[in-house]
């Protein structure tokens, strides 16, 4: 502690001194890293529909992902820390996505971009999974249909504010409570409740 | 127009469109066989009787007059009315003659829904019988490897779409994530189907020395 002001009232006693020394360090340490993890995002892109086109355009020369640290498209998810899962996400791909996620190593982020993805948009059907958040967890989800590159870049931009209000010190951030072996990690009711249609779709019957 | 034709008001009406000779043909040939032929939108449509089907199609493959050698689609209609019978459908095309004709084989639902395999006379038969099979629930009798191709292996809610298959399947959504989560999707491929490489050995011999010289030929 270099800095010394002449008139600044009594000296701290020891104790104030080491409880206010190591308050700043760690503030310091935690703005650092995220400052570092925010601005150097590498996504694992999971495109499965139109979505993908959007993010292939966001990552293209004119919308230039690279302008926010994700010069890298990992396509392998140990070298990932950000899931972009562009499109619609069936029910045979479930285990996939999961698994991929399992492979990301931590801390990781993901975002759910498009209708589709956040909520199983138009197909409310037996073969699409009712938002990816029933399969994986999501920090962002980007509205639209598909989402335009601005609106893309303007869910990573918030994703990036989230990771700079983190705390390394906060050691349940990165848990992610399983229910049990058969991979859930929302309770059941809490799935079929997410998975409930809404607007107009609400007026059919699960037999029509 | 500026190809200089003067029927193209015409082409799709159905009153008008001539029907396929392929369906005279197939009356003089097969006789009862031939349950109902019909015309619609300028394609001829043969509804022929289960039994005699696949022989059916093997003479319009084989016949030099008809040399359907080309199977567009295999695919299956199940109308709303209740009543009417379930209808597996061959799209054929004779690539030389420049001809199409649509066979269709009725299939009453009371009865077992099993059909003769067409795997025999186009390999191209394989994988759209397969998905026949997967979404319709129809058999095909000698079909080599008849499994789900588009829902996984393990899929326990029936054959989407039935018309008695509600739309977003049977099972709460809960139980459809468990299920979809605990299927293993490598468990149900095999070896070869996960790597080319390993298929190899088994290609036609004619395919291997064109992979091993490259498809276009030597590349030095």
């Amino acid at each position: 502690m270099g800095l010394k002001t002449s008139d600044s009232g009594p000296e701290p006693t020891e104790a104030e001194l080491a409880a206010v020394s190591s308050n700043f360090l760690t503030t310091k340490l935690s703005w650092l890293t995220n400052w570092g993890r925010a601005n150097s995002l590498w996504p694992m892109p999971f495109g499965t529909a139109c979505c993908a086109i959007e993010f292939m355009a966001t990552a293209a020369g004119r919308f230039d992902l690279a302008r926010f640290g994700m010069e890298r498209m990992s396509f392998s998810p140990r070298q990932a820390d950000l899931l972009i899962c562009a499109g619609r996400l069936p029910f045979k791909l479930a285990p996939i996505i999961r698994r991929i996620w399992d492979q990301m190593p931590q801390p990781k982020w993901s975002i759910s971009m498009g209708a589709c993805a956040s909520t199983g948009g138009i197909f409310d059907n037996y073969a699409m999974v009712q938002g990816i958040d029933t399969i994986i967890p999501v920090d962002v989800y980007v509205p639209g249909c598909p989402p335009r590159p601005e609106g893309l870049i303007y869910g990573i931009t918030m994703l990036q504010k989230k990771i700079r209000g983190e705390s390394i010190a906060d050691p349940t951030l990165r848990v992610e409570h399983m229910m049990d072996d058969r991979g859930f990690f929302l309770p059941p009711e809490k799935i079929d409740e997410i998975s409930e249609p809404f607007g107009n779709s609400v007026h059919q019957t699960r037999s029509a | 127009m500026t190809d200089g034709r003067t029927d193209g008001q015409t082409v799709g009406r159905t009153e008008t469109a001539p029907q396929s000779e392929s369906v005279s043909a197939l009356r003089d040939r097969f006789g009862p066989v031939v349950l109902r032929t019909a015309v619609s939108c300028g394609d001829s449509i043969v509804w022929v009787d289960r039994a005699r089907a696949h022989e059916v199609l093997a003479w319009l493959r084989d016949t030099p007059g008809q040399a359907f050698d080309y199977l567009t689609d295999v695919t299956a209609v199940e109308y709303r009315d209740p009543e009417r019978d379930l209808e597996v459908s061959y799209q054929l095309r004779s690539l030389a003659r420049r001809a199409d004709l649509r066979i269709k084989i009725p299939l009453s639902k009371s009865g077992p829904l099993e059909v003769d395999s067409v795997v025999d006379l186009w390999k191209g038969a394989d994988w759209l019988e397969r998905e026949v099979f997967d979404m319709f629930g129809v058999t095909f009798k000698g079909h080599p490897d008849l499994r789900r191709i588009l829902m996984w292996d393990t899929y326990a809610e029936g054959h989407p779409l039935r018309k008695d298959f509600p739309l977003r399947g049977h099972f709460t959504r809960a139980e459809q994530t468990r299920q979809a989560l605990a299927a293993n999707p490598e468990a149900h491929y095999s070896m070869e189907e996960l790597s080319i490489a390993e298929a190899y050995d088994e290609l036609p011999e004619e395919m291997r020395h064109r992979l091993s010289h490259g498809e276009r030929g030597h590349v030095l």
